[in-house]
């Protein structure tokens, strides 16, 4: 990947001296190599392209599946649209002609069954996929899952650790090979949370707890953001995935209980006011149930006094 | 006085949206003064400002769409440049402020002001020709809906000048559009725009539905009206099923707003998921209330010049109203990522799917249009195949996004954004433009520039791939919508590519600026005096171009589906001397433009709070409204001679 990536520059570099000049044949060549590295070379591992846990590597086998179970058809169609649009020209006088054929039975059967055909297949499979890969499913056959509790902040991500009675911001790190569970909700408007390599985002949204479920299958440093506009702070609404090994984790852990703040209510209100590109940070112990807390708005957050939190059913949840 | 209006409200510290304004501000003040000085108003006010005629309402339904495109456009060109430069460390030259504003007011322009007044117009003119009728069913509430829409247009722009316009985005999702997050005016410049055009499109649904369902010329039976009429009839019934929805659950957010109600905010019970719920159940037929036109367009379009009946009409009836029905049925689709069970999602997945079966038919049908016909490559044409294969990719990349798993993870990306350009564009904004070349002759009497057009259709669709192609990349890479700047300094490449590509469709509207232009000044070389230019196969090419006001002296009788195209098979030559008889049309009037006009000084003041105001405009569209209902002088006669005198000069005219 690297190299075609160094290649590609110098083809760029070639490409932008030739501008000035006339187009010979050779440039012709080096046109059409420039016209198909740049997408190949911008094809270097990253997102939904790249997965690196089990969740990600399923949702793309199904998104390559379901694409080439469409591209049966898709592709000749295309070439029929074509071909028919150009050998039916007016001025071609080999082509047939038949202007009163309006209706054509068998054709018609065909029309609508392979259209339906490709449905019925795609409607299995949409059925099991849903199913399968269920966000708030839970991971098995591994280690105990990791416990994560996501608050959506204006405008960064706080990750609480019940288990581990830790909290961190912007930055999300977990062990490789674990399940992860998390809980997620809002301190402010909808946001969503997205981790392209590790698979399904989820809204995480006041007054109520998604659920997803993701796992991590090698070491390494995944982007993550948020997925649904919230705000002027949201370009900058971003972390760092890091699986590591489950000695490095602990390691972690224990690190981050010897330094940084407690996150108390005072504390939490100080992070919850809007801030931009916050650099990530831990907390060294966090205040038991300070995310029911969140979702019950009776911590206060920004802009807002939790008024209305009796009106709230505690652990209020989506989606049933 | 002035409520919440004051000095600050006028952003001077932003002025790049001032001096836009200040440019806008200058044209509109030199026509304005051209039109004065060569003393075109009092034709302005009586042929077109006041008219009821459904093909001067379809014209400026379509110029409103034009000229707003020009504006959504700016706002697309300022945003793939932003995001081509704002990489890394750098933060571009829009800051968060005004770049939330500018893909929040495209979206909004682009849907509501660009896309809905382009199907409308059409919809009025060619409709009541088609069906062989002389104008809408209420033509003067047809003229209401108009201006409605153009009043709403203009309140938006004017957020331009005169505070700022909603930073949040095109669906405005609370909690953030709710008064704790957004205490400007901007929300309330998206609300109260969109619900006075929303009222203009409900009207125009209602007139519609009426129109086809109880005027048509004798013997139109529904089976033998032109396919464009019955994706009309889909679109309307959409409208008005759907776009109470939308009006209803602004309401609820207007009322949260401004009178502290809690029904989508974070606490005291509100519920944003319903705002989701409710917003896409409007959503997903309008998107429906955009294409199905386009296919109907297209369907013309295939079967005029291939000079074949469409393939299979009946199956094209059926597949328009199987959409229609569908397109109740998916809405979840836009939020699976909400936290909705797999049953739940899997329904909608597959309901979603299902309607690529009845859109699949459709496109087979278009293609055995085409199969052993004589197709003539007109600048429509182009825009049909260009149609059908970018509209088969977009359908791929739609069906893809409605398997939940794979939404998962593309949900709110670059790919969806390409996704949704590569349907509207490739299928709404070709099936506008195609119907344009189409239709521009029989609505003005001469032919347009094919050079410049297909100019025009190849930078369209050059300029589509290039501009959204890089975009399905950029969302599989893991970027998502409606970011001001960018981390990964590796999309640059393709965001570059995107921004050319944008550029290319600039070149393809300035192609059309053209064609029009050349077209007007070699029109008399290219008029139609047939009436019947593309050897046409419905109604609308029976009369003279441009029709009479009344569109046909003698309303013709049908006995098969492309009337006249049997009519020329069985060569009837139009008699020379029918007996005519007296024709009642409906009498120009004021009113809509008079509503309108009120109606945006309610908008205006309701978002600035200046309640004296809002009371003034209510009662003045109170009495406008009474006084035209009281009136009893609505119709005016127009005498056989007349009609006799003009039916002899358009026989004269042309061979026909």
């Amino acid at each position: 990947m690297h190299d075609l990536r160094y290649a590609t520059a110098g083809a760029t570099r070639r490409f932008a001296t030739h501008l000035g000049g006339r187009l010979r044949r050779a440039d012709l060549r080096r046109w059409l190599f420039v016209c198909t590295a740049v997408p190949i070379a911008a094809c270097q591992p990253a997102g939904v392209i790249d997965p690196q846990g089990p969740i990600a590597s399923a949702e793309r086998l199904l998104m390559i599946n379901c694409t080439a179970i469409m591209l049966v058809v898709v592709i000749p169609v295309i070439v029929a649209i074509l071909g028919f649009a150009w050998w039916y020209r007016a001025s071609n006088a080999r082509a047939s002609r038949a202007p009163d054929e309006g209706y054509e039975g068998r054709i018609e059967f065909v029309v609508w069954s392979i259209p339906a055909l490709i449905v019925i297949l795609l409607g299995g499979v949409i059925w099991i996929g849903s199913h399968q890969l269920d966000p708030r499913a839970p991971i098995t056959g591994k280690a105990d899952p990791l416990r994560v509790e996501v608050v959506a902040l204006d405008w960064k991500w706080l990750f609480i650790y019940p288990d581990q009675g830790i909290a961190a911001v912007n930055q999300l790190v977990i062990p490789v090979g674990t399940p992860v569970n998390f809980r997620l909700t809002s301190a402010t408007v909808m946001n969503s949370f997205f981790v392209p390599q590790l698979g399904s985002q989820i809204y995480t949204m006041g007054g109520m707890a998604t659920h997803l479920n993701l796992l991590a299958d090698k070491p390494g440093k995944y982007p993550g953001f948020s997925a649904m506009f919230s705000g002027d702070g949201f370009s900058d609404m971003r972390f760092i995935a890091k699986a590591v090994s489950a000695g490095d984790f602990d390691a972690w852990v224990k690190e981050a209980r010897g330094k940084g703040p407690a996150l108390n209510d005072t504390g939490y209100t100080q992070l919850a006011k809007p801030s931009e590109a916050v650099p990530p940070a831990t907390y060294r112990s966090v205040e038991p149930n300070l995310f029911e807390r969140i979702i019950d708005q009776t911590v206060s957050g920004p802009g807002k006094a939790g008024v209305g939190a009796a009106w709230c059913p505690p652990g209020q949840q989506a989606g049933g | 006085m002035l409520g919440r209006l004051t000095w600050t409200a006028i952003p001077l510290d932003q002025p790049l949206p001032l001096y836009a304004m200040g440019v806008v501000g200058l044209v509109i003040l030199a026509v304005l003064a051209v039109v004065a000085v060569k003393g075109w108003w009092p034709y302005l006010w009586r042929e077109w400002l006041t008219s009821v005629d459904h093909k001067r309402i379809g014209v400026m339904y379509f110029t409103l769409g034009l000229v707003m495109l020009l504006r959504g456009y700016s706002d697309a060109i300022m945003m793939r440049t932003q995001q081509a430069i704002a990489i890394g460390h750098a933060q571009g030259y829009l800051p968060p402020d005004h770049y939330d504003q500018i893909f929040s007011a495209h979206g909004t322009i682009m849907i509501f002001f660009v896309a809905m007044p382009l199907v409308i117009g059409l919809m009025n003119f060619v409709v009541p020709l088609q069906l062989g009728v002389r104008d809408v069913a209420f033509p003067t509430l047809n003229s209401v809906s108009f201006w409605l829409t153009a009043a709403g247009a203009l309140l938006i722009n004017v957020s331009l000048v005169i505070g700022a316009f909603s930073r949040a985005t095109w669906w405005g999702y609370p909690p953030l559009s709710e008064l704790a997050f957004s205490p400007d005016v901007g929300v309330d410049y998206y609300l109260w725009s969109l619900q006075i055009s929303g009222i203009g499109t409900l009207l125009t649904g209602v007139n519609f539905v009426t129109t086809i369902l109880k005027l048509r010329c004798p013997g139109m039976t529904y089976m033998r009206m032109p396919v464009f009429c019955w994706t009309a009839l889909a679109s309307s019934m959409l409208i008005v099923a759907a776009f109470p929805v939308l009006t209803a659950t602004f309401v609820m957010l207007l009322l949260d707003r401004y009178l502290g109600m809690h029904f989508f905010t974070n606490d005291a019970g509100g519920n944003q998921m319903m705002y989701a719920n409710l917003f896409w159940a409007w959503g997903h037929p309008e998107v429906y209330i955009l294409i199905l036109p386009a296919f109907g367009v297209f369907s013309e379009v295939a079967s005029t010049f291939s000079g074949k009946g469409l393939f299979s009409y009946r199956t094209m009836v059926w597949a328009t109203l199987g959409i229609c029905v569908l397109s109740f049925m998916v809405w979840l689709h836009h939020f699976f990522t909400m936290g909705a069970g797999a049953d739940v999602n899997a329904f909608f997945g597959i309901m979603s799917s299902i309607i690529a079966v009845p859109t699949g038919a459709k496109v087979f049908n278009w293609l055995f249009t085409m199969y052993r016909g004589r197709i003539v490559f007109t600048t429509p044409v182009l825009y049909l195949v260009g149609f059908m294969v970018t509209f088969v990719i977009g359908g791929l990349t739609g069906v893809l996004l409605a398997v939940p798993p794979v939404d998962f993870v593309l949900h709110n990306s670059a790919f969806l954004v390409a996704h949704f350009h590569n349907v509207i564009i490739g299928g709404v904004v070709f099936g506008m433009l195609a119907g344009y070349n189409y239709w521009f002759p029989k609505a003005f009497g001469f032919t347009l520039d094919e050079r410049w057009g297909k100019a025009s259709f190849w930078c369209w669709l050059i300029g589509f791939y290039l501009a959204f192609m890089p975009l399905y990349q950029l969302g599989l890479m893991g970027m998502t919508r409606r970011l001001q700047h960018i981390a990964d300094p590796s999309w640059q490449p393709l965001l570059l590519v995107a921004e050319a590509g944008a550029i290319i469709i600039f070149l393809g509207v300035l192609c059309q600026i053209a064609q029009l232009y050349v077209s007007i000044r070699t029109r008399e070389l290219r008029r139609d005096l047939t009436g019947d230019p593309w050897n046409g196969r419905t109604l609308e090419w029976a009369t003279s171009s441009p029709p009479p006001a009344y569109n046909f002296a003698v309303l013709p009788t049908v006995e098969t589906i492309d009337a006249f195209w049997e009519l020329k098979r069985r060569r009837v030559k139009p008699a020379v001397q029918p007996a005519y008889a007296a024709i009642e049309m409906p009498r120009n009037s004021p009113v809509g433009f008079i509503t309108a006009f009120f109606a945006f000084f309610i908008g205006f003041s309701l978002i600035w709070h200046i309640w004296w105001l809002v009371l003034v405009g209510l009662l003045a569209v109170a009495v406008t409204i009474m006084a035209f209902g009281w009136g009893d002088d609505r119709e005016r006669e127009i005498p056989v001679g007349e009609i006799a005198r003009i039916e002899r000069a358009r026989l004269a005219g042309g061979p026909a």
